[in-house]
């Protein structure tokens, strides 16, 4: 982990609160620091992934009040406050989430570096309320790349634990902005 | 009695881990104190370094150490330490050796901080002089150059140019395929832990943890101090055989400084070491009137480095996948200024096989024959490269279940003959094949007094589900159910296993995980009839079931045991093993096959291709998992649709350097360019190829795949285009 009393040039870390998982935490952070690293570096949280650093692959997907986002694309900083829920936080005490579950039950990965991307992606994506179709889906989870190519799996995954997801409580309940948020939309019953 | 766990779709035991982000992989063990480097590479493609000024960066607060060839630890000065278990001919890249520039991208510098942004940055204030030199990085442009590469392909059988001469139909015909790069989701990274005492505990990504130990503790003379550790890969289709160049450089720091230090790629650097070859390759078929061949010639011109020479089996797939009596069989190289290509997925086949397969198709519109067809007539009974029969050889089931699945009887042959709306569709299919290999491989296998069977072998889980299969041998060995085995692996301490690629895994470590749970068994045989008064006594393992966690009398049932109370009796149970390749093999040809049939969509105006259907039917011996198998298959298709259509790493020869060294540009596919993929396994029952009666699944996926998807565009389109990936220019 870094040390955020490093000496580096006379630039002071930046104090900021956020609620982490269903956890607030206040931390000091560099201002350059962007939310992927503060994750896996600062924090330990490393079940969200670096593959690309550059927002293409999709490996670092976390759920940025409700909203799925690329966590190696923004500042720490930037984010005060903010609802964040990593693949650390989307099992609840000993019950794996229900699109987790569909994960293992579909076999929908290899060797499972971009899964937590696309178990976030998917949670978001859900709860975006757009995809109806299997290619709506296949679309709309393009942003998450699987180099071992396991996308029909995901596919059948996800399908799988649309409804449950739908309905579930928890992450959303939690995370949800009180009205308007964009990415957050009418969670359908 | 419950069933035995070999055979059955089960979840991966890795599972829960992974989709729980608890699965740790290379760069994510911490470490108070943990410095962090990032790499420097070269701008130019060939030349020397001049002068080399750290001094910005070494003025930055928190730097900690700029290494180059000048200040670096010692290193061996003679090749042999170097030269891995991937190794080809010649002198294996060296990483901070000296001032020798041999390929644009080579690390030439490691900025060491005490955190990441900080090394990043101060990597950016490196300033390094070059003497450029003129560089050669295009195949076609220095064909001159080429020589024979140092493999044993099969002596010429027949004469190939005398029966071209003579055969109905003779076509000649050149494919090329790309450069193209590995892209595990998980760029590579090491975590170098500095032990008190000086030895090194190493995270590493790899797909050989003792291939790694060995080759650091030659190239810095540490043997016994170096444990390489990689319990999870994040994918690596071939990039993990080779001890990469940030695992060299993490050490160098770490010894230097006698921190800990931690070195991640970024993926622009995932560019910067193996890759698959680009390759040339010109067919020569002659054929009679009916499609029954006469003469196959196969030439493949592929690129290499400087300093080795890369080889893979690329053309020798065509003097054995038909029934042909005149073959000739040719493999060139030419070295540029590059790094040396890497096996990748079905190293050699994917493009070979690519190019035969296509020519296959081209031969069945020259002969008017179906080209399923054509594949049944001239299908082989025996390797006739090595002339021998095949120990078991499902291509006939393959391409009889997989053309009834995929509905090949309803094609219409003509190209341009079936359309819906705008969209040109295409029907077309390939052969693939694969070596089913066996190495000498290791595992140990103890059963402690908790109940819990432990095996282990210093093998890798790339995705491929060694964790999952060989608890399921393990378990079905000694009758346990799969929560009672723990498999453990990716760690250089345990017995000996091979590198983890060529579909050999299941084969080498899980015969040895068989073979140790076998003598397990005799151990636990023969501590029961030292206990007093036992049923078990003149009893042989012939005769005991093991199941349930008990060992019982097969002759009679009342009289069992349970496993945990012959280890509270007698202890702790424990063998090791060293399996090799069976002997009888010898007198056989082993090899996996498969039939791949696929559908697409060609849009007429636009130009777009999507391959909207795939089949795969794969004859690879006993399936131990059908899920993570049929997973595994799925996987070679989908790289087998990225070859054909979107992956190239694009070379700007006038710098010697990728131009599209990102995943921006180097396509991959994504979920919406996969429809729906049907994978079937055919019986095939195999008593040579090792005891388990399985053949390996991780390559013969893709193979044949990209030959199926051009056919089908040719189908589709009436345009045959012979050059890696069909992108939508080409079908304009």
């Amino acid at each position: 982990m870094t040390d955020p009393s490093a000496n580096t040039g006379g630039i002071a870390t930046c104090s900021m609160t956020i609620m982490l998982n269903g956890e607030s935490r206040a931390l000091d952070v560099y201002p350059w620091t962007t939310l992927l690293d503060l994750l896996r570096e600062q924090l330990d949280l490393t079940g969200t992934k670096k593959g690309c650093d550059h927002g293409q692959c999709g490996a670092c997907t976390v759920l940025l009040n409700g909203k799925r986002i690329n966590a190696c694309l923004t500042l720490a900083i930037m984010h005060e406050d903010a609802e964040l829920t990593t693949i650390e936080g989307l099992a609840s005490d000993e019950a794996l989430h229900p699109m987790q579950a569909a994960f293992v039950t579909h076999d929908a990965f290899q060797c499972g570096y971009c899964t937590p991307g696309q178990i976030c992606s998917a949670v978001g994506m859900v709860a975006e309320g757009r995809a109806q179709s299997a290619d709506e889906i296949r679309e709309q989870m393009s942003g998450n790349l699987c180099r071992c190519g396991a996308y029909p799996n995901i596919l059948a995954a996800i399908e799988a634990a649309m409804p449950e997801t739908r309905n579930r409580v928890g992450v959303f309940e939690s995370g949800a902005p009180s009205g308007g948020h964009d990415g957050v939309r009418e969670v359908k019953p | 009695m419950s069933q035995s766990p070999v055979g059955q779709p089960l979840d991966r035991v890795d599972g829960p881990l992974k989709v729980t982000g608890q699965a740790r992989y290379a760069a994510e063990f911490p470490e108070a104190g943990l410095l962090y480097g990032s790499v420097v590479n070269s701008s130019i493609a060939r030349g020397r370094i001049i002068r080399i000024d750290a001094s910005a960066a070494e003025a930055v607060p928190g730097v900690e150490l700029v290494l180059t060839h000048q200040n670096r630890p010692p290193v061996a000065s003679y090749d042999e330490p170097y030269e891995d278990d991937d190794a080809g001919d010649g002198s294996p890249f060296r990483p901070l050796y000296n001032d020798r520039i041999l390929y644009s991208g080579q690390p030439v510098a490691l900025v060491v901080a005490d955190n990441l942004e900080l090394a990043r940055y101060a990597g950016s204030l490196v300033k390094i002089e070059y003497a450029s030199e003129p560089h050669h990085t295009d195949l076609r442009a220095r064909l001159d150059s080429a020589h024979q590469a140092e493999v044993d392909l099969p002596p010429p059988r027949g004469d190939a140019a005398q029966a071209l001469s003579e055969a109905d139909i003779r076509l000649d015909v050149e494919y090329s395929t790309p450069v193209e790069h590995h892209n595990p989701m998980e760029p590579h990274a090491s975590t170098v832990h500095y032990l008190a005492g000086g030895q090194l505990e190493i995270h590493d990504k790899t797909q050989g943890v003792q291939n790694c130990m060995r080759y650091l503790e030659g190239v810095f003379g540490m043997e016994g101090k170096i444990r390489v550790l990689a319990p999870f890969t994040g994918g690596a289709f071939g990039s993990g055989l080779r001890p990469q160049y940030q695992l060299v450089l993490a050490a160098m720091a770490a010894l230097k400084l006698k921190r800990s230090v931690r070195v991640a790629l970024k993926r622009q650097q995932m560019f910067t070491f193996g890759y698959r070859p680009r390759s040339i390759q010109r067919l020569s078929v002659g054929a009679d009137n009916t499609g029954r061949l006469q003469a196959l010639t196969h030439q493949a011109i592929g690129q290499t480095s400087t300093f080795e020479d890369f080889t893979e089996h690329e053309v020798e797939w065509t003097g054995m996948l038909y029934d042909c009596p005149n073959v000739k069989l040719d493999y060139q190289l030419v070295p540029l200024d590059v790094y040396t290509p890497l096996d990748m997925r079905a190293p050699g086949a994917a493009i070979g096989v690519y190019a035969l397969e296509c020519a296959m198709d081209e031969l069945a519109y020259a002969a008017n024959v179906d080209p399923l067809k054509l594949r049944l007539l001239n299908y082989s009974e025996r390797n006739q490269n090595q002339d021998k029969p095949y120990s078991s050889k499902a291509l006939r089931e393959c391409y009889q279940q997989g053309a009834e699945r995929f509905g090949w009887s309803r094609r219409s042959p003509e190209p341009r003959s079936m359309r819906e709306g705008n969209q040109l569709i295409g029907w077309g299919m390939a052969t693939g094949v694969w070596e089913a290999l066996q190495m000498p491989a290791s595992a140990k296998a103890r059963l402690g007094a908790d109940g819990k069977l432990v095996v282990s072998s210093a093998t890798a889980d790339i995705g491929t589900g060694t964790y999952t299969v060989m608890t399921q041998i393990a378990a079905s060995a000694l009758g346990l159910p799969m929560n009672r085995v723990d498999f453990q692996l990716g760690d250089s301490s345990l017995s000996t296993a091979p590198l983890e690629g060529g579909s050999a895994t299941v084969s080498s470590v899980g015969s040895a995980v068989q073979q140790a749970c076998a003598g397990l068994r005799q151990k636990l045989l023969d501590a029961v009839q030292q206990m007093p008064v036992s049923a078990f006594a003149g009893a042989r393992l012939d005769d005991i079931t093991f199941a349930d966690g008990s060992m019982t009398l097969t002759a009679d049932t009342q009289q069992s045991v349970e496993l945990a109370q012959i280890i509270a009796a007698a202890g702790e149970q424990e063998v090791e093993v060293s399996v090799e390749p069976g002997k009888e093999r010898d007198n056989y040809a082993t090899a996996t096959h498969s039939a791949v049939f696929i559908e697409v969509q060609v849009d007429e105006a636009l130009g777009t291709v999507k391959v909207s259907r795939a089949v795969s039917a794969i004859a690879a011996g006993r399936v131990v998992n059908p899920k993570t198998a049929g997973n595994q298959i799925v996987g070679g298709v989908v790289w087998g649709i990225g070859m054909a259509l979107h992956e190239e790493t694009q070379m700007d020869h006038n710098l010697g350097r990728f131009m599209n060294h990102n995943l921006s540009e180097y396509h991959i596919p994504v979920n919406a360019d996969i429809g729906a993929i049907d994978v079937l396994f055919v019986e095939e029952h195999d008593d040579v190829v090792n005891q388990l009666g399985s053949k390996g699944v991780g390559e013969i996926g893709i193979v044949g795949v990209a030959a199926a998807v051009a056919n089908a565009i040719y189908h589709a389109t009436g345009k045959r285009v012979r050059g890696l990936p069909i992108t939508l220019d080409k079908l304009l």
